[in-house]
């Protein structure tokens, strides 16, 4: 009992019934920072960009001044189909370029629905086009050309789903041109026809 | 018979493993990750089946809100400098250098030019606020139109960076006549080619398009 017990750490003697202390074990509970780590991650999946936006690259015509309006009138007009946006999401469509004052168009109202929309009648204008091809009466080289006139009561939206229609469609001549003030009319003169629709 | 002991396991797992995975994960999500950009106002782009993906660089993005408020940034902040300073000698604006380091560490600018000295001098988190009531940078159709601001910025930027690749953020709401605004100004500039952002939307079957994306799987 005289012996001094240099290895304990708190200094103070122990006594013969006094247990040594225990080994302190190295490892550690990791729980809590796996916890952590995971919560983490959960932060940064959520606001990571995983998908990046999606872009729809698009040509303008070129508008040169010095262009004639016959050099810009060369669509064929058998090949082309015009389609006027209007409101309420409202699809106005007729053969030709409407070009003549005296004749309106036989106008045709549809939808941006699925079936039975402009889907369907930019289809049929395709195959329209392909049989005219076929008896002569159109060139080879001749595209089905569609020309989109959005009036002011249009959305941004209109714009982007008849482009995407071109796409879906394979239309490889399309244009956006301007509404012209008779063209205004003859949507007007439609509305009209059919009140209550509005 | 003799009846078999089952040794009785400990609860305890050893959770090294599990904690090395978390923070590998958490690393790689930490590199990869790439913070939304602040964007001025809430837009809802329309879809289409556009499957390109818009570049990191090089961006000039013009965002327009459903009211038709127009909102103009590039990406560079060193291209954000040089536009800057351009403008301010351009348009004489006469804007202090701690201006336009705001201006070079912002996002979008929308309001008119000569707004735009008392919105860089707040400070940033003033700026927010006056981003929501901003009232959009002004624009017509005629691209040289003396109020025409848009065409101005469009113009320095292309001056400051010829590589922009000039995209239109509108929402689906915004009407025709705001976003007709911006095309004419394109064209006023020479911009013939532009992208449109949109969602990614699912391509309809019985389509064109959609015999193209499948026609290499018919014949696999």
């Amino acid at each position: 009992m005289a012996e001094l017990d240099t290895s304990s750490s708190g200094g103070h003697k122990k006594g013969p019934g006094v247990k040594k202390s225990k080994k302190l074990s190295t490892r550690i509970d990791l729980t809590p920072m796996v916890d952590l780590g995971f919560l983490l991650i959960t932060f940064f999946i959520y606001t990571t960009t995983m998908a990046k936006p999606k872009t729809m690259e698009i040509n303008m015509p070129y508008n040169d001044k010095n262009l004639t309006i016959e050099e810009k009138n060369k669509v064929k007009k058998s090949a082309a189909l015009t389609v006027l946006l209007s409101r309420n999401h409202r699809v106005y469509y007729y053969e030709g370029i409407g070009d003549d004052p005296e004749h309106a168009p036989d106008i045709q109202v549809t939808t941006f629905s699925s079936t039975k929309g402009i889907r369907d009648e930019i289809i049929a204008k395709k195959k329209k086009v392909d049989g005219l091809k076929k008896t002569g009466e159109l060139g080879e080289k001749d595209e089905t050309t569609i020309l989109i006139k959005a009036d002011t009561t249009s959305t941004y939206s209109d714009l982007v789903n008849i482009l995407d229609e071109m796409n879906i469609n394979d239309i490889k001549v399309y244009a956006i041109v301007d509404i012209s003030d008779l063209e205004q009319g003859w949507i007007k003169a439609t509305e009209d026809a059919n009140p209550g629709k509005k | 018979m003799p009846h078999a002991k089952l040794p009785r396991k400990s609860t305890n797992i050893d959770m090294t493993a599990m904690c090395d995975v978390a923070f590998l994960l958490l690393s790689f999500f930490m590199l990869a990750t790439k913070f939304k950009p602040d964007e001025p106002v809430v837009v809802v782009t329309p879809s289409s089946i556009s499957q390109i993906t818009l570049p990191d660089v090089d961006i000039m993005m013009i965002t327009v809100d459903p009211k038709g408020r127009i909102f103009f940034s590039i990406d560079n902040k060193l291209k954000r400098k040089d536009l800057i300073e351009d403008i301010n000698s351009e348009k004489k604006l006469g804007l202090t250098p701690d201006e336009i380091n705001s201006f070079a560490l912002g996002s979008s600018i929308g309001v008119p030019l000569n707004q735009l000295k008392s919105f860089l001098g707040a400070p940033p988190d003033q700026q927010k606020q006056l981003i929501s009531a901003a009232p959009g940078i002004p624009a017509d159709t005629n691209a040289f139109a003396p109020n025409n601001e848009l065409a101005a910025w469009v113009n320095s930027a292309r001056n400051t960076n010829n590589r922009l690749r000039i995209c239109i953020k509108a929402d689906g709401d915004a009407s025709f006549p705001n976003v007709q605004k911006i095309i004419k100004t394109f064209e006023g500039e020479k911009i013939f080619k532009f992208n449109l952002i949109t969602n990614l939307k699912a391509i309809p079957s019985g389509t064109a398009a959609y015999d193209d994306a499948h026609a290499g799987e018919k014949k696999s």
